[in-house]
């Protein structure tokens, strides 16, 4: 491929990449994101490809690896164009029917459909699925429709227009003033204004400037970015060039966590197709403008994430957040002024580029404008990867988009913004998402974790969960945060263990205090927050561990107790059968008693119990009753109904 | 270089442009408790025990002296309430490590910290990184270093470069506030025959 060498050329470029396409033409798109490879859409779309060759149809219908769509519950997922049906949970096995039946026939496989459990419809295509109904889906839209590995399919949907249009009908300034209307703010965490950024870097007096993605997705349950580096690199791409052309930089990187594989590959891809293209490298479209972009892979620090310690990293020294009182818009990576920004937020610069600052503002609440990805994961029933316009919701995100608890659970809390969030429990679930709602709650955006917990989470255990990950990722540089968080994980420990003592939560929270305003880096600066949202909310919890000894979720392994009620036991043996510790004594006819001093805690006696009985309890802050006698524990058959 | 005017206390003090709060401070004769700065080091600010109040434009923020920079007008308080609770904190947790570090009870004793607060986990060496970057900054051998991260993070002699280097500068050691780094190097000798090559000897 010559490089493209002007905005005329691209378009020819373009129109030849559509004339050689019929619109007409059966596609299968096959989710080829992280989550559905895990679910085998490898092997679906090798069987699709063999399956076709056999039926002699190679050429008559187009199989495509996409990126993730985001309905990750159900994969692995696909959708066969023009009719755009979608197939979840498809497996090898299903391939040669859907190619006789839904290719060649025209006809639907029920069985392969969504069905809405309350009503027991099934939805034909993406949009007919609640979970995508309620969706704004700006950003991921694109994944399923375009294949990953392709810059032509990027091109048949209208890519590296905003940036032509940017490098010969705009100047710099303009690009700023557009980015500034629509309010971007920063996907990352912060929510920083991405037009303020790149204005203070572009006003900056040294010549030379840079341009980052920051592409360390650590918190845990995320998978927002590696989705959309994975599906639709060259959208991040543009967004960079663009931005790149706005504050004058000549050379940027993409600094993307070893973990992501696919990520990697893909976007080290689309760069050299970029390249090859006349996207990338010197005077880029013929416009003079020269940018370069190379993929720095992280070595596996959480703490990287942030942007001072991801510059420390890309210098080649170890990633540790600098303690500078200057923006690093203004002396970021080598002192250069440095624009460093998410992947999502670079992402939703083309977009703006292309349908302008006024249609961006439309979706969104007034300080948060746009779209947002989230990862929608725990305790729901639709797991999967959102994008909502801001200002949806909790409630609607977690019940319309979800689909709400599963297993007749209650709803508890749910978790956003990653390890710096915070928990937010029922009363606010008419909360809507944007930065500063969440932030006043005590919460934060973040990068989009959403984590939905039920009854049966202790929020002790959950804050004591994220103050481990936290100390695990301290750089221990800082005092507050490599000593401080240390010894809140350690209350925190002893609170879930029985071992809280009355002042706990008092020291807690000086410890918080501290790490808050004195704490080197964002890292520590939050690392309370997960504790300080769930006392917040939840003090009744920690009070209850420290006086009663009680877990209230009944989870914290040490401050609770399996018993076996006599009265329900119906000596079927299946408990006794599947404990591993063999703690539990009985028999045929006799009824179970759990021996307390083998019992493990492993809850498996709790979860096999079949439900028409219910005889394993858990018991917890109250002592156990006793084990009833010998010879009381004999079932006469015969009077029992369950028989 | 050109005069910044700041408050420092209420006090007015006439620093120069590029100066640190610390050391605008030190020359108006304010003392601020610090444990990792030196002079002739870069600003590191790890410890945090010399964050102070500043005020621009109305805003209160927590600052580290040892880092920011002076701005003309800026309103200093190196006391408050709050100040010294960071600071108490700050010296119990790192008692927990050093309960026996003359520096760290002096100052405990002026903030009343309790060097019991936190159970005792003796391990001397509270990461002011001055032996490290003394090393690197100063005397450029790079003898001393971290190694590790977060909690497990410790400082190491490379051996192969102590044998040589060490015994002639030993400049390092009256920096260190708790002696731990003495007792690294004497570990580090005394081990020294014998021993064929540990890479990297962990202090512990």
């Amino acid at each position: 491929m010559p490089r493209i060498k002007s905005p005329e050329q691209l378009e020819k470029v373009r129109q030849e990449v559509l004339s050689r396409r019929d619109p007409g033409k059966p596609c299968i798109s096959i989710c080829a994101g992280t989550g559905c490879l895990a679910f085998g859409a490898a092997e679906v779309i090798a069987a699709f490809k063999a399956e076709l060759e056999e039926q002699g149809l190679e050429a008559e219908v187009d199989t495509k690896g996409t990126g993730c769509p985001g309905f990750c519950e159900r994969g692995p997922l696909l959708v066969i164009y023009p009719e755009e049906i979608c197939y979840l949970q498809v497996k090898p096995e299903d391939v040669p029917e859907i190619v006789s039946q839904t290719i060649k026939e025209k006809k639907v496989i029920e069985r392969l459909l969504y069905v809405e459990p309350a009503t027991a419809k099934t939805a034909l295509r993406e949009s007919d699925i609640p979970f995508y109904k309620h969706q704004e889906r700006l950003i991921i839209c694109d994944n399923i429709r375009i294949d990953s590995k392709s810059i032509d399919d990027y091109l048949a949907i209208g890519g590296y227009t905003a940036l032509a249009q940017v490098l010969f009908q705009m100047t710099p300034e303009q690009v700023l003033e557009e980015i500034k209307k629509a309010n971007l703010r920063g996907r990352g965490g912060g929510g920083f204004p991405a037009g303020r950024k790149w204005e203070g870097s572009r006003n900056a007096p040294d010549p030379i400037k840079y341009v980052v993605v920051n592409a360390d997705e650590g918190d845990p349950g995320a998978f927002m970015d590696r989705a959309l580096l994975e599906g639709n690199p060259h959208s991040i791409l543009e967004g960079l060039i663009i931005g790149a052309y706005t504050i004058g930089s000549h050379e940027g990187y993409i600094y993307v966590r070893q973990e992501y594989p696919l990520a990697v590959e893909n976007i080290n891809l689309a760069i050299r197709q970029a390249e090859a293209y006349g996207f990338l490298g010197e005077n880029i479209l013929g416009s003079g403008f020269d940018f370069s972009v190379k993929v720095h892979q992280g070595a596996g620090a959480f703490v990287c994430g942030e942007s001072t310690a991801l510059m420390t990293a890309l210098e080649g020294r170890a990633g540790e957040p600098r303690p500078k009182y200057i923006r690093s818009n203004i002396k970021g990576l080598w002192e250069k002024p440095t624009v460093l920004n998410n992947v999502e937020t670079w992402a939703n610069v083309p977009l703006i580029i292309n349908k302008g600052a006024d249609w961006f503002r439309q979706f969104g609440t007034e300080g948060s404008k746009g779209t947002k990805v989230f990862s929608l994961v725990g305790k729901i029933v639709n797991t999967g990867l959102v994008e909502i316009a801001m200002g949806m919701t909790l409630r609607d995100i977690i019940y319309k988009i979800g689909g709400g608890i599963p297993g007749e659970k209650k709803f508890k809390a749910v978790q956003t913004g990653g390890p710096s969030g915070g928990c937010l429990p029922e009363g606010l679930l008419d909360l809507q998402v944007g930065f500063d709602e969440l932030s006043k709650a005590g919460s934060m955006m973040g990068s989009g974790g959403m984590i939905v917990l039920d009854e049966d989470t202790c929020m002790v255990d959950v804050a004591r969960y994220f103050l481990d990950f936290l100390t695990d990722e301290s750089c221990g540089k800082c005092v507050p945060c490599r000593e401080g968080v240390r010894q809140m994980l350690k209350i925190l420990t002893n609170i879930t263990q029985g071992k809280g003592k009355e002042d706990d939560i008092a020291l807690l929270e000086e410890l918080a205090e501290v790490a808050k305003a004195a704490a080197l880096c964002a890292l520590g600066q939050t690392a309370p927050n997960p504790f300080l949202s769930t006392l917040q909310y939840f003090r009744e919890e920690y009070e209850a561990h420290i006086k009663e000894k009680r877990c209230p979720a009944l989870s914290c392994k040490e401050l609770i107790v399996f018993y076996i009620d006599p009265e329900k036991c119906n000596a079927c043996m299946t408990c006794l059968k599947k404990c591993p510790a063999e703690a539990i004594s009985g028999g045929k006819n006799k009824i179970h008693v759990i021996d307390q001093e083998k019992c493990t805690k492993c809850r498996t006696c709790f979860e096999v119990c079949p439900p028409r009985f219910r005889a394993v309890k858990i018991v917890s802050g109250e002592p156990v009753p006793p084990p009833i006698p010998e010879e009381a524990r004999t079932i006469a058959r015969g009077s029992k109904k369950n028989e | 270089m050109s005069k910044v005017l700041l408050k420092i206390d209420g006090i007015a003090v006439e620093a120069r442009e590029g100066m640190t709060i610390l050391e605008a401070a030190q020359s108006a004769g304010i003392t601020i408790p610090n444990l990792c700065h030196h002079e002739k080091l870069e600003p590191y600010g790890a410890c945090r025990i010399c964050t102070v109040e500043v005020e621009v434009n109305g805003w209160t923020r927590f600052a580290v002296s040892c880092v920011y920079p002076v701005e003309q007008n800026l309103l200093v308080r190196t006391r408050s309430a709050k100040v010294d609770r960071i600071r108490k904190m700050i010296l119990q947790l790192l008692l927990s490590h050093a309960p026996d570090s003359e520096q760290l009870l002096a100052l405990a004793k002026e903030y009343g910290a309790d060097r019991d607060r936190f159970e005792q986990e003796i391990s001397f060496c509270i990461h002011c990184g001055l032996c490290v970057r003394y090393c690197a900054e100063v005397k450029q051998k790079n003898v001393v270093g971290f190694i590790n991260r977060g909690t497990k993070r410790e400082i190491s002699f490379v051996p192969e470069l102590a044998v040589t280097e060490c015994w002639r500068c030993k400049e390092c050691f009256p920096l260190c506030p708790t002696s731990a780094l003495q007792a690294a190097y004497v570990l580090i000798e005394s081990l020294k025959q014998g021993n064929d090559s540990p890479a990297f000897l962990s202090l512990k």
